[in-house]
């Protein structure tokens, strides 16, 4: 970067020189004083800065407007992506409750992130916790926050950022599909995204975070786009909510086919091109690292579900649609911390590990211990989170993504393929505290809204269907 | 007069509508319905949860003859239903005691 300045630099001088050797070209016969003429050292240096300005701001330009758009994109995934992903997969009866735990979390949490959880994740704090600077987003204004992305707005960013903390508590929502309290699933989803979400964001990307790769954290995490803060903890979470609420009634006799395969199949396409803003994003910039994270994710989506979708057609006979997507929906997840450290062929490797762990975890550990989690939210997030988060360690790569520098500032190896077998360690104590954080903040707020509300519905407002009980409506009104 | 119950593959809806259209069959009511007979039914798999489904979709198809017309319609959805296979549906016929037109009250075959 700092070669591309010196050139930068050059070229501006070379310009400048060009424009005052032309004007000198015209300038009136040689028997006038040059020095009338010509600009003093002084006003050049002016003109150079005044240039450098301008390509900055050309920059910071095209850097916000890709940063935008990528928040466009990850809010596309919580609706219409999950909330059509998920609302496929549950019975008829529940399909607009469970479309609604999407979409209310996308209003829900946008206020909750204006008041505290913004300034909760992202200002200065204890290395667990952010502190109070940005609440009601004070200070979070049109200048950029230099230790977070220096072209872009400290309001893009917050904005950027607001969507991930909408996703993850979405999420979650598949595990308890099908019974949960909407009261319930509002508090719950409030308090989560403020106990869970906002300390573990500020941990792995917040100034002073005791997992901050990038701003010194004592155990340097990588993770590039959210694969602890994001999937992890709603992946684990959701396994703890599966437990604690308890199975649907009539789980595992009664058959509980997915109503609409073809809804999750148009959800899942979302949530992939959405993806793009989520890791593509995560580059906080316009360059090459964001091309980078873009064709790393879209391999391993595509390795992902090919393995899934293979792995069934080995065992069953038939690769299936539901397992396919799905499976891509997992490369996704797994790529997530690694998308901005690794090169294409790790990320095809990432991917085709992660579609066959998750279709593992589904398909074989699901049923022997026989929890309910509905629509798998940890089996994919959780497990998908989990094997993404030490992949990274493995594969992160200096070449593409030259985080650790010395104290001269050449860059240090990365991952353990670089050598660097510190690195896996880290990436565990980042799994390792989003796990414990999950667990624990998961059953004390569940306790909580148990107290107060309530979590699971009547059952016969569960056999009636949510939509109906919970909200007084159908999702499909046939005669009508 | 009498009732032509005729349960069917759905796929065969549209071919057993206009042999019976080219032999003066013109009304009818069709609805989609799910049943089974001897037609064992299939397995789902979704992310591992088989799923048996014995319930199968078929059409049902009722129409309400003049007696002397009865033979040729069964003739008919006889030859375009069948396949050989078993889930190729059933005929059913039974008499019928009155018609009555709602539009004008026609009674009897004149209803039909």
């Amino acid at each position: 970067m700092r070669r591309l300045h010196v050139w930068l630099l050059v070229v501006l001088v070379l310009i400048s020189g060009a424009a005052v050797v032309e004007s000198c070209a015209q300038a009136p016969p040689p028997q006038a004083e040059a020095a009338s003429i010509a600009p003093s050292a002084g006003q050049l240096q002016g003109q150079v800065e005044k240039l450098q300005q301008q390509v900055a701001e050309a920059r910071g330009a095209g850097d916000n407007a890709w940063l935008l758009v990528s928040s466009a994109l990850v809010l596309m995934m919580t609706g219409p992506g999950l909330a059509l992903f998920y609302g496929g997969l549950v019975r008829r009866k529940n399909v607009l409750a469970t479309m609604m735990q999407s979409f209310t979390l996308m209003a829900l949490i946008t206020v909750m992130w204006a008041l505290f959880g913004y300034s909760l994740a992202f200002s200065s704090g204890s290395r667990f916790m952010g502190g109070l600077d940005y609440v009601f987003l004070r200070g979070v204004g049109g200048l950029p926050d230099a230790d977070y992305a220096a072209t872009i707005p400290a309001q893009t960013f917050m904005v950027f950022q607001l969507m991930f903390a909408i996703i993850t508590p979405a999420l979650i929502t598949g595990a308890f599909a099908e019974r949960m309290k909407f009261s319930a699933m509002v508090l719950f989803t409030v308090l989560w995204s403020l106990i869970v979400y906002s300390p573990m964001a500020h941990m792995v990307w917040g100034k002073g975070g005791l997992l901050n790769a990038a701003l010194g954290g004592a155990f340097p995490t990588l993770d590039f786009a959210g694969g602890t803060v994001v999937h992890i903890t709603s992946g684990v979470s959701a396994l703890v909510c599966a437990l604690y609420l308890g199975r649907r009634l009539g789980f595992p006799k009664e058959p509980m086919r997915p109503h609409s395969v073809v809804l999750s199949v148009i959800g899942a396409c979302l949530l992939w091109v959405g993806w793009f803003g989520f890791n593509a994003g995560s580059a906080l910039a316009a360059g090459s690292l964001a091309t980078s994270a873009f064709v790393a994710t879209h391999f391993a989506a595509a390795a992902a579900a090919l393995g899934w979708a293979g792995a069934e057609w080995i065992r069953n006979g038939k690769p299936s649609v539901l397992g396919a997507v799905s499976g891509g929906v997992a490369g996704l997840v797994a790529i997530t911390p690694a998308s901005g450290f690794v090169a294409p062929m790790p990320a095809l490797a990432i991917g085709l590990i992660a579609g066959v762990v998750c279709y593992l975890m589904v398909t074989k550990v699901k049923g022997k211990f026989g929890y309910d989690d509905s629509l798998d939210a940890f089996g994919v997030h959780g497990a998908g989170g989990t094997v993404g988060a030490l992949l990274t360690g493995v594969f992160a790569s200096s070449a593409i993504n030259p985080l650790f520098k010395d104290g001269q500032g050449h860059s240090l190896a990365m991952g353990l393929l670089e050598g660097n077998a510190r690195q896996l360690l880290n990436q565990g104590v980042g799994t390792v505290i989003a796990w414990v954080l999950a667990i624990v903040g998961s059953l004390v707020i569940l306790t909580v809204v148990d107290r107060l509300v309530g979590l699971r519905v009547p059952d016969e407002h569960e056999i009636q269907g949510l939509d109906l009980s919970q909200h007084g409506e159908e999702g499909y009104n046939w005669e009508t | 007069m009498t009732k032509v119950e005729a349960i069917i593959q759905p796929s065969k809806l549209d071919l057993i509508k206009e042999a019976l259209r080219e032999i003066g069959v013109d009304g009818m009511t069709v609805s989609e319905v799910r049943g089974h007979g001897r037609q064992k039914g299939h397995t789902e798999v979704y992310r591992g949860s088989e799923y048996t489904v014995d319930l199968l979709p078929k059409i049902k198809l009722e129409m309400v003859l003049p007696d002397s017309r009865v033979d040729a319609a069964v003739q008919t959805i006889l030859k375009t239903a069948k396949t050989g296979r078993i889930g190729d549906g059933k005929i059913f016929l039974s008499k019928v005691d009155e018609a009555i037109r709602i539009r004008n009250e026609e009674h009897g075959e004149a209803a039909l």
